[in-house]
């Protein structure tokens, strides 16, 4: 727990006061909420529009004579899942000292997010639909490309703690880059479940 | 309320969860849509549940005592005071003073840390304590004054703690330390 006080001279000098916080709560819990926080404002800006557009405005979804690619959705939604059990397994391995288990596990992780990502760029040209073809087809691309903007971002994390991972940087001691890019990917999965059930399935 | 993206381990966890949930929610649903209305409210319902009764990670560990380590010729007394306090007594024999002042803030606030004000009166009480006293330096703490007095101990060795405040606060701190605790 960090110290909280701190003498009152620190405040009559010349300068910006001290950073201060509660010892009731961490900066890095505070942050985490905080991030938390603003992810469910931004998604549920994208989520209030389509329910919206399909509860209260009653648009047939998908809105024919379009169809949605629900298949291919839900092997790239097995892929995705099967990510995080490899992420999770990279953690495990660095924990025991299992070196290539990480290494394995990291890369792994990296080519089903870049499989992912591909997959949904050919979902995207072969739909059949774009962004002008009604609320429809607008609340798709945002939703799955708001999404697709999170993976990239975790395969951009991911790349820099493959790379980490690869040149010795990690430990059974030291591995907290391997732990805060886990959350991350994990944190995408649970957004995915809930975009891949609300647009694809439901 | 545990926080689900604490550690990787939980977030997995987490993971797993909105799995089953989906999984739930998409049976209902296939089955009757105003079932899978209910199923959707149960399963976040669930979740939630299921998150307020996981445990924090050291919640439930009793807090270190802390105690003193000043030398026997010395004598340091921590003095603990709420923001507003007029005056208080000299302690006796005092070689070295620190009066604390807890920077008293709503939860809210805390949690936020929009405690700007109450540090603003809290380091204007704990001058003005200071001033009176010999030998004696004002400090700011935490919002919670047994926590203000953990954290000042961790760098001022006191060897008795003088409260000014009711019995509950007295209390609160002798639960927290070994160390001589009076009333002012």
């Amino acid at each position: 727990m960090a110290s909280y006080a701190e003498p009152v001279e620190h405040h009559a000098e010349e300068h910006p006061p001290e950073p201060h916080y509660s010892s009731r709560i961490s900066p890095s819990v505070l942050g985490m909420f905080l991030f938390i926080a603003s992810e469910i404002m931004l998604f549920g800006a994208f989520f209030t529009a389509y329910f919206f557009v399909r509860i209260v405005n009653g648009t047939p979804w998908p809105t024919p004579p379009y169809h949605l690619p629900v298949y291919v959705a839900f092997i790239n939604t097995c892929i995705l899942v099967t990510s995080s059990g490899t992420v999770h397994w990279a953690l495990q391995s660095v924990k025991r000292g299992n070196v290539f288990g990480m290494r394995a596990g990291l890369l792994l992780t990296f080519l089903m997010g870049l499989t992912f990502l591909i997959t949904q760029g050919v979902e995207y040209s072969r739909v059949g639909f774009n962004t002008s073809d009604g609320a429809f087809a607008t609340i798709f691309f945002c939703l799955t490309g708001l999404h697709g903007a999170h993976v990239f971002v975790g395969l951009t994390i991911l790349a820099f703690m493959t790379t980490r991972a690869f040149r010795g940087h990690f430990s059974p001691e030291d591995h907290r880059g391997v732990e805060i890019g886990g959350i991350y990917w994990h944190f995408v999965d649970v957004m995915w479940i809930v975009v891949f059930t609300t647009v694809y399935v439901l | 309320m545990r926080n689900p993206l604490r550690s990787e381990g939980e977030a997995f966890r987490f993971l797993v969860a909105v799995i089953i949930g989906a999984l739930v929610i998409v049976g209902a649903a296939y089955l009757n849509t105003w079932l899978g209305v209910a199923a959707a409210v149960l399963a976040v319902a669930g979740i939630v549940w299921w998150l307020m009764q996981e445990p924090i990670p050291g919640a439930a560990e009793p807090a270190p005592k802390l105690t003193s380590s000043t030398p026997g010729r010395l004598h340091r007394v921590l003095l603990v005071a709420p923001p507003g306090t007029t005056s208080v007594p000299s302690p006796d024999g005092a070689t070295d003073v620190v009066v604390l002042v807890p920077a008293l803030a709503s939860t809210l606030e805390a949690v936020t840390g929009a405690v700007d004000d109450r540090r603003a009166d809290a380091e204007q009480t704990a001058s003005r304590l200071a001033a009176q006293l010999p030998n004696a330096r004002g400090e700011v703490g935490a919002d919670d004054p047994a926590l203000a007095v953990e954290d000042a101990l961790r760098t001022f060795g006191a060897d008795e703690i003088v409260v000014v405040g009711d019995d509950a606060i007295v209390s609160a701190i002798r639960d927290r330390v070994t160390i001589p605790v009076s009333r002012a």
